[in-house]
């Protein structure tokens, strides 16, 4: 068998753009899942019943079930609620929730490392609870766990590949039509092996480099 | 007859009647009677466990009491988040462990709270904080953060920190026992010149050099209960309990 990469060569344009399908995909997903994130630790620590049953239970359904049958599951179940959402927007969506409930759990590991004494100096000092959480806990709590953090974003970030399946735009999808049009699998396949690396390698130092600019402050 | 104004100097900064207070089954605080003046300074010593940092964590609402009666600057704390508010808006805090946020600058630890709760302008509570950063002569570091200072220079700002709500009383509990030895006088001086402008405070120390300074009153807590009170000069000569005598003959063994 002789290899023949002059399929993926001629596809470079479709792949760039794939590879920007699955950046942005991936961005997108990681800003939701943060937002998530935070605003469900949030709730947990309002310490109200209702919306923290709904926190926890969300959490525990987004762990325990596969991404792809969520992903099949927003993207067939919405538009029986009269919900009609592209692709990609699914995908985003998708990716945010499953994310986010990732992000919940660690997040909530940071924020339970973070001494009473900080919760309570703010207290005395006047601060109300949510006060206390938005300025003064948050910010070591993300600090504390955001390695944890990262390798998630990392992993949801490879999770984009999944979201071929219901055929939103990014880089697997791309890879698949260029097989079904060469026949050429294995140099399509090594050759998206190679660009997730990069994308992965990519996200790893974007993820570091935000790191580094938010957690500034020197620590004990 | 009585002026208006001789009624309101009259109210006592903190009444506690009959305060109880329960850690589940555990009684930590026992039927503890307090009245502190405007303008008084309290010691409160005793042997580790006796609930000294209980009593004072309850005179700004850290920790909910279980029977009697907390009245603070004529609010009475019953558990309800505006009479609690309105305490704490007027009695700072200085913990043992100083308590700093690490995130922020010296001065950025300052502001937040006067922002946030006095509503004072960025500019406003700027200016205030430089003031009492000065005042704990502390004024060069306030672009620094906390883990960039010693020990001492931390404490004093956390000290200037409740200064910038400009507090009418103060809690400090054990804010010396963290300071390595050469740094505990720095914290002392600025607490003994906070006492000489008329702040009124309720110490957590076993600095007994500083009770004899600057206190009005010197209590004792064992298991729980106020044992003895007497102002400095007797206490330390005569104190008149057993307890109290075994107290502060470890307490003196070790100065
Ligand atoms: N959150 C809590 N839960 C259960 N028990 C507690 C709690 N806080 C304090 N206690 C108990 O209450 C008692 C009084 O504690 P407190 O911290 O007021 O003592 P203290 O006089 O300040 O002692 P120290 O000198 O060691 O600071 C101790 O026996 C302590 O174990
Ligand atoms: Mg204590």
């Amino acid at each position: 068998m002789t290899l023949d990469f002059s399929v993926v060569t001629d596809a470079w344009q479709s792949l760039a753009f794939g590879a920007l399908g699955t950046l942005f995909l991936a961005i997108a997903g990681m800003s939701i899942a943060t937002v998530i994130g935070v605003l469900g630790v949030a709730i947990l620590r309002a310490q109200m019943r209702v919306p923290s049953f709904l926190v926890t239970a969300f959490v525990e359904v987004i762990r325990n079930t596969p991404f792809l049958v969520q992903i099949y599951f927003i993207f067939f179940a919405l538009p029986l609620a009269g919900v009609r959402l592209n692709p990609t927007i699914t995908a985003i969506l998708a990716l945010g929730l499953n994310g986010g409930a990732y992000a919940i759990e660690i997040i909530r590991g940071g924020v339970e490392s973070i001494p009473t004494g900080q919760t309570e100096a703010g207290l005395a000092l006047g601060l109300h609870k949510h006060e206390v959480f938005r300025f003064i806990v948050l910010k070591p709590a993300i600090r504390a766990i955001y390695p944890s953090l990262s390798s998630q974003f990392i992993l949801l970030t490879l999770t984009t590949s999944i979201c071929t399946s219901i055929s939103a735009y990014e880089l697997t999808s791309v890879g698949q039509r260029i097989e079904a049009e060469t026949f050429r699998s294995f140099e399509t396949y090594f050759t998206l092996t190679g660009i997730y690396l990069v994308i992965s390698l990519a996200t790893m130092w974007l993820l570091a480099e935000i790191g580094r600019r938010a957690f500034n402050y020197p620590q004990r | 007859m009585t002026h208006p104004n001789e009624t309101k100097t009259a109210q006592p900064m903190v009444m506690m009647r009959d305060v109880e207070k329960y850690y589940g089954t555990f009684h930590a605080l026992k039927n503890i009677n307090l009245t502190v003046a405007k303008g008084e300074k309290i010691v409160l010593c005793g042997p580790s466990g006796s609930g000294k940092s209980t009593l004072i964590r309850c005179i700004n609402a850290l920790e909910v009491s279980h029977g009697g009666e907390i009245v603070v600057a004529g609010h009475s704390l019953h558990n309800d988040q505006k009479a609690i508010d309105a305490v704490r808006r007027v009695v700072g805090m200085v913990f043992q462990q100083f308590n700093l946020f690490p995130h922020k600058t010296v001065l950025e630890n300052c502001i937040l709270a006067p922002m946030r709760v006095r509503k004072l302008s960025r500019a406003e509570a700027e200016a205030t904080a430089r003031k009492y950063l000065e005042r704990v002569r502390i004024g060069d570091q306030a672009d620094k953060y906390p883990a960039q200072l010693s020990g001492g220079q931390q404490q004093r700002v956390a000290i200037a920190r409740a200064l910038c709500m400009e507090p009418k009383a103060m809690l400090f509990d054990e804010p010396t026992s963290a300071l390595d030895p050469e740094m505990v006088k720095e914290v002392l001086d600025t607490m003994v010149s906070l006492a000489r402008d008329g702040m009124t405070m309720i110490c957590v120390t076993h600095e007994m050099g500083f009770a004899r300074q600057v206190a009005d009153r010197v209590i004792f807590m064992a298991d729980g209960e106020i044992v003895e009170e007497n102002d400095p000069e007797n206490f330390f000569r005569a104190p008149k309990h057993q307890r109290t005598r075994a107290f502060l003959g470890e307490i003196l063994a070790h100065h």
